[in-house]
């Protein structure tokens, strides 16, 4: 088949589905190719996904997305072995009319997308894998060659959302591959309980939704995270550290997980319940040093590809869309002049995307990443321990004066740590957050 | 309600997964080597499918059926020329229902 489209987008996650669809809808003549069956099949996330980035594609998603329920309640616990200390924020603000965040599954959600992209009009290929970018004399980018036979496709310009583990845009040399320290690698499961138990347990009712987040000794040092997510009749229950880390360790994820699953804070909650997935996936948790070269010579970076990932805020699938909603919108631009899909022209999607919350929420905790990264066993165990036994202290009453108990909370955080130590943790932990 | 979460081996976890199988063309291979590097030797843990083992001579080796695509070991094999890694042709691998 030789044919020429305005554009081509491989793959058809968060990313590539705000592409297309935005693209498509514009009357750009788009082919959108996916490795997996079906959109979705091959794409693991917690997940939350975020209303105010798809409303800005998609205004009216709720009337048809495969939603599962709306966040109303949030919780951040530090756990140690036997406790949990933790944050719970929970607002009847958030049961608003057009809700703020959602769970949802993404099989059934890119499924969804994905006939969105193409009812814009855009055609889609799936089971159709991208193998190598196909160059003119020049090297501008002009197409890709697909495992079909015969399968070299033409397009003016290709967006590569091929997610974290892309093949394409790292063989073209186009970007580094990314570095085990800059990579988390999650685990997860998908726990199905009855839709009223779910409700009891977290304390919501109907569509409300409730999360937890957990970090300390689930993670055994390894800079990491846990996460619980209600969806309406499963929990998504997971856990991601840095690859460095796994690798250093030799930890195994999934025992990893089955501990965290047994940790008395969060087996009650999934008791009983019946697990009818298992699923690994990479998150790309560099930030903003990790950003690659974000366009070229026919050619655009978006998503997890490009790193877009804000490991902080566990944000990832708003920063997807919206990078490939700004990718389409500055080729839509560029075409509406007239002009060729060349480095310079292409340069306006990096000044949108520069003016946007994706390149400046990832600026703002550029050094994050590796302050947490070389410091993971205070702030993933030490600190964790810590505040349990603080608390501990502080609620257990047994006779022993309130004097002695706060001296021997802080002498127990100076001892583990040094004053020093303290200190300059609580320094370059500002710092970073800044 | 009560059944207490326990222990289950990894290969029952994958039980619970769709994959599509291309029979005879593995994505992922181990080039051949005497001893195996670090990052090598840990994928013996650290690959939550649990595909790579060592056999008896000591080196790794795959069986990537139950490979979950997640790239763990593409970035901590491929550049030091451990391992090669591909992805299964298009529709075939992992199938996940929820994701
Ligand atoms: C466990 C976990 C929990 C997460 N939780 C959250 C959360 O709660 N909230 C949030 O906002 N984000 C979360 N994220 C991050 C979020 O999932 C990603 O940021 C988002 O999916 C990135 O979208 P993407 O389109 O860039 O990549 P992906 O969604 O990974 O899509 C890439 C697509 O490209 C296809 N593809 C790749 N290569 C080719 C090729 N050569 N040819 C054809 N097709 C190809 C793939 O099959 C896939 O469909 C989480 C991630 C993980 C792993
Ligand atoms: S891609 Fe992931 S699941 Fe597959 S073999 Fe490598 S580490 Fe294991």
């Amino acid at each position: 088949m030789i044919e020429q489209f305005d554009a081509i987008v491989v793959g058809a996650g968060m990313s590539g589905n705000a592409a297309a669809y935005t693209l498509a809808s514009q009357g750009l003549k788009v082919l959108q190719l996916e490795r997996g069956e079906y959109p979705g099949s091959k794409n693991v996330q917690g997940a939350i996904m975020y209303a105010n980035m798809l409303e800005k594609i998609i205004p009216d998603f709720r009337d048809d997305a495969p939603l599962e329920r709306h966040l109303v309640e949030q919780r951040l616990w530090v756990l140690d072995d036997t406790s949990h200390t933790g944050i719970h924020y929970r607002s009847d603000d958030f049961n608003e009319a057009k809700p703020n965040r959602y769970t949802i599954i993404r099989a059934q959600f890119d499924k969804w997308f994905s006939r969105k992209v193409r009812e814009a009009g855009a055609t889609v290929l799936c089971e159709t894998t991208a193998t190598e970018l196909v160059r003119d004399g020049n090297g501008k980018v002009i197409g890709v060659r697909t495992d079909r036979a015969g399968g070299v496709v033409f397009a003016n310009v290709v967006v590569l959302a091929e997610g974290v583990s892309g093949l394409l845009g790292t063989r073209a040399g186009l970007r580094e591959m990314p570095k085990p320290e800059t990579v988390a690698l999650a685990v997860k499961e998908m726990h199905f309980l009855p839709e009223e138990v779910i409700g009891q347990r977290f304390g919501v009712k109907g569509d409300e939704g409730c999360v937890i987040e957990a970090v300390g000794t689930i993670s055994r040092s390894m800079a990491g995270l846990g996460f619980l997510y209600t969806n309406k009749e499963s929990i998504s229950l997971g856990i991601g550290c840095l690859v460095s880390d796994f690798a250093a360790t030799m930890e195994s994820p999934s025992a990893l997980l089955d501990a965290m699953k047994n940790h008395p804070s969060i087996r009650p909650l999934i008791a009983g319940s019946e697990v009818k997935e298992y699923a690994a996936h990479l998150i790309p948790e560099g930030g903003y040093k990790a950003i690659p070269q974000l366009f070229g010579d026919g050619w655009v970076i978006v998503g997890d590809a490009a790193q877009l990932n804000n490991a902080i805020h566990r944000e990832g699938s708003n920063l997807a869309m919206t990078s490939g909603r700004v990718a389409a919108e500055a080729i839509i631009k560029v075409k509406s002049r007239n002009g060729p899909m060349t480095k310079a022209n292409l340069a306006l999607y990096k000044t949108m995307l520069d003016d946007s919350f994706v390149i400046k929420d990832l600026k703002k905790y550029k050094d994050m990443p590796a302050l947490l990264h070389t410091n993971s066993s205070n702030f993933f165990d030490s600190y964790p321990r810590l505040m349990s036994h603080a608390a501990q202290n502080f609620m257990r009453v047994d006779g022993t004066p309130k004097i002695e108990k706060e001296k021997n909370t802080t002498a127990a955080f100076i001892n583990a740590r040094s004053r020093w130590g303290l200190v300059s943790d609580a320094v370059r932990l500002a710092l970073a957050w800044r | 309600m009560t059944i207490a979460v326990t222990k289950v081996r990894v290969e029952d976890k994958l039980y619970q997964n769709r994959y599509l199988v291309d029979s005879g063309r593995p994505h992922i291979i181990v080039r051949p080597h005497d001893k195996p590097s670090a990052n090598l030797l840990a994928l013996t843990y650290v690959c939550p499918a649990k595909c790579y083992e060592l056999n008896d001579k000591g080196q790794v080796e795959i069986t990537a059926d139950g490979c979950m695509e997640c790239g763990t070991c593409r970035i901590l094999c491929e550049k030091g020329g451990d391992i090669e890694w591909n992805y299964p042709r298009g529709g075939f691998g992992v199938l996940f229902k929820f994701g």
